[in-house]
């Protein structure tokens, strides 16, 4: 019938890729664990195994080239859903989506959201993900109550912060290597509405960027911002804050566009890039809005349109999300000017003021200061030096690289960035690997 | 629709229709060979808004438990809406043709037990003058291809005995749904190859609800596959034997 919506279709074998599409990688098989009994008869042989959500990834940090991928996704099932009190244990391959369709209804919502629905809670939990309420709620791990893991010795083990809570701190934010996420509970957070009142300011430097949040972070839940990044001089952009409004009536989600094919490379050379930045800015008439705005296209304006990697073609992009330490503001400035100067960056360019909540995870990202995230076109060695170029930087400031984002960190900047990795790699599991945990631990000794 | 009954329940198809049933706060029986999985659907539908989640361990090749499981299903929810059988297995087509038990026992699980409960589930709800009965059957049943025929007669099977029965049950306000499903990922097909037509059990599953609340009478999801069946059957019987598809 022709009413019908678009059905979805299933992963092939080579749909086991990450989001960036870079780099290409190919697991020797691919495990899909439909049921939490099954694990009990999991065959991985000898090889190296990395579990898989819904490889919302950037880089290599869910891909296992040569190895078995354990796929998680079929894993959807709730298992007890506190309606009271908002506590819910789901199964791990359970997507955020999934999940928000069924809380939302009865008041519920996630206490951390990242900027797109389709992820899964172990991939949620594996990469410690922050959300635009990092400043009042930190991470996705410290909403965490408990979860179970499945180690390649047949061992399932409840983690809590005082059980098994070396295991608990180092699976948080441990990218899939400590084992199998097989569930999780986590505490919500009340809404009054699906709604949020929302406010987008005009800011034409950093400096009032920094004013805009810093008059923002005590009265609003939510405050993220839009950077235009392909102009030289002062830094200027859009920032969003927002709180859940009681009342009011959402507009109805749209059903998702969808990309179908890899567009050709001149969609997104950097006149066509600059010209979309200065439309977007432009397009806000005036200096501030203000609107009631429904969670989806506030949280998750990128899912309106399906596979939107497709948009920088065959040769996939590069994400890159680093953190400065905020007495690093100068550093940082440095960086978003060696950023436009090089005219590769693209229309995807978020920056973000993290609060001074401590992450609960060992190797958690996410750490007081200001971040940046922004998209490459992969235009091979010239972007890989300008890579490198800014890892440098951030260096020197003190600051990290997100390793759910990366694709191409050197071993040094990665152990620069997290020095705990060694007392990490104390957790990981013995049959646990992944294409990226190979190339940023590549020549040292743990 | 408030009381169902789902046999084979831990379909990874059957699930996602029972989700969306459970969010209308449904009552449920769930029937199923293997109880961790059935616990596990069970707990998923309860915490999902179900008002009332029962299991019953079947293995579904009991025809004589089959026969029975509508009775129960009546007293353990008080009454009962709908029917949705969901049990199949996709069996190795080589194997079967050198074992004719083998044959029988696929045929049976595929097409006895369906007709079984379809034939005590007729009765009751003929009495009540409502009511759905909904089986999965298969774009497989459309034409008897040499790779896959005893699947696909096992299917035809239900499906002409689906269409009988909506024929005798026509005006009495009882609905016949025959849900052709094309290749779906799930369990049953894990270890094909994947191809751009494979479907998600979600979106079938959904397929399904809509079709039972409606009534619709025979269902192929996603849609286009009623255009290849179309194809399938025009293609000529001297043609079609000698196509290796
Ligand atoms: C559009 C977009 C916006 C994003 N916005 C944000 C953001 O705002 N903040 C943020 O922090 N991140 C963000 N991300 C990144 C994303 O949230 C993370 O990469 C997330 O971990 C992806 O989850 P996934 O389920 O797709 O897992 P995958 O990408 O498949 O895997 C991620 C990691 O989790 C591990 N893993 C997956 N399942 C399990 C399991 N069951 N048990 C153990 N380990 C497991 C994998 O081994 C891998 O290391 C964004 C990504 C996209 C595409
Ligand atoms: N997947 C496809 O491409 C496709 C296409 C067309 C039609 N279908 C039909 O869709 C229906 C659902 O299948 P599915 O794709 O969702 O696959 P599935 O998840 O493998 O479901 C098959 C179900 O049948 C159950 N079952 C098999 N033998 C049984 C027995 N003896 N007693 C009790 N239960 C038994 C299985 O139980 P266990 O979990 O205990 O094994 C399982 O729950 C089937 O009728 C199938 O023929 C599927």
């Amino acid at each position: 019938m022709l009413g019908d919506p678009a059905p979805s279709y299933a992963l092939a074998m080579a749909d086991y890729q990450s989001w960036g599409r870079i780099p290409k990688a190919t697991a020797s098989a691919v495990r899909r664990v439909y049921w939490r009994s099954e694990l009990a008869e999991l065959d991985l042989g000898s090889s190296a195994a990395l579990p898989y959500g819904l490889g919302r990834s950037y880089g290599d940090s869910c891909l296992n080239d040569g190895g078995i991928l354990i796929d998680t996704s079929p894993l959807s099932r709730l298992i007890h859903f506190d309606f009271e009190r908002g506590i819910l244990r789901a199964e791990a391959g359970l997507s955020l989506q999934q999940l928000l369709a069924v809380a939302v209804p009865r008041g519920w919502f996630l206490p951390v959201s990242p900027g797109t629905q389709f992820v899964t809670l172990g991939g949620a939990v594996a990469n410690d993900i922050h959300g635009k309420n990092h400043h009042r709620a930190g991470t996705f791990g410290r909403h965490v109550r408990r979860f179970e893991l499945w180690r390649s010795d047949g061992s399932q083990q409840e983690c809590s912060p005082d059980q098994n809570a070396e295991l608990f701190r180092a699976t948080i934010g441990g990218m899939g290597l400590t084992g199998v996420i097989t569930w999780v509970e986590i505490q919500l957070v009340g809404i009054p509405s699906p709604c949020l009142q929302m406010e987008r300011i005009r800011f034409r430097s950093l400096d009032e960027y920094l004013a805009l949040e810093s008059e923002s972070s005590a009265d609003y839940e939510y405050t993220v911002s839009w950077v235009d990044c392909m102009r030289s001089g002062p830094t200027r952009g859009l920032f969003q804050r927002a709180n859940f409004a009681g009342g009011g009536t959402p507009r109805k989600a749209r059903r998702p566009l969808c990309v179908p094919f890899d567009l050709p490379s001149f969609a997104l050379n950097s006149s066509a890039v600059k010209l979309f930045n200065q439309t977007i800015f432009q397009l806000q008439q005036s200096e501030r809005i203000s609107r009631l705005t429904h969670y989806a296209p506030f949280f998750y304006p990128l899912d309106a349109v399906r596979d939107w990697n497709r948009i920088y073609g065959k040769r996939g992009f590069f994400q890159y999300q680093f953190l400065v330490p905020n007495d690093a503001e100068e550093a940082f400035r440095e960086i978003l000017r060696r950023i436009s100067s090089a005219r590769q960056g693209s229309f995807l360019v978020i920056l973000k003021k993290f609060g001074n909540i401590a992450s609960p995870g060992l190797m958690s990202f996410p750490r007081e200061g200001l971040t940046l995230a922004l998209d490459f076109p992969n235009r091979g060695q010239a972007t890989c030096d300008l890579l490198d170029d800014l890892d440098e930087l951030v260096q020197q400031a003190g600051g990290c690289v997100y390793p759910a984002k990366d694709a191409r960190m050197s071993p040094a900047s990665f152990q620069a960035y997290y020095p705990q990795w060694k007392e990490f790699s104390r957790y990981t599991d013995p049959q646990f690997s992944s294409s990226f945990w190979r190339r940023v631990t590549a020549g040292a000794v743990a | 629709m408030k009381r169902i009954l789902i046999t084979g329940a831990t379909s990874a198809i059957a699930q996602e229709t029972a989700r969306l049933f459970a969010a209308d706060g449904a009552a449920l029986l769930l029937v199923g060979r293997d109880s961790d999985k059935l616990a596990a659907v069970a707990d998923d539908l309860r915490a999902r808004g179900a008002e009332k989640v029962e299991t019953e361990i079947v293995d579904l090749i009991d025809l004589a438990r089959c026969s029975r499981l509508i009775d129960e299903a009546v007293e353990k929810l008080g009454g009962l809406d709908a029917l949705l059988v969901a049990q199949g297995t996709l069996p190795d087509q080589a194997e079967c043709e050198a074992d004719p038990l083998k044959t029988l026992f696929e045929f049976s699980l595929n097409a006895m037990g369906p007709i079984t409960l379809l034939l005590r589930g007729a009765a009751y709800f003929e009495n009540r003058r409502s009511g759905c009965l909904a089986v999965i059957t298969s774009i497989a049943g459309v034409r008897g291809r040499k790779t896959n025929y005893i699947y696909g007669s096992a299917k035809a099977t239900v499906s002409t005995f689906l269409e009988g029965l909506r024929g005798r049950l026509c005006g009495t306000g009882v609905s016949v749904v025959d849900i052709r499903p094309g290749f779906v990922d799930t369990p049953m097909t894990a270890h094909l190859p994947k191809q751009a037509l494979f479907a998600t059990p979600e979106s079938v599953g959904a397929r399904i609800y809509r079709a039972m609340i409606a009534g619709d009478d025979v269902v192929y999801t996603p849609w286009f596959w009623r255009w290849i069946a179309l194809v399938l059957q025009l293609i000529p019987r001297r043609i079609f034997v000698k196509l290796s598809i």
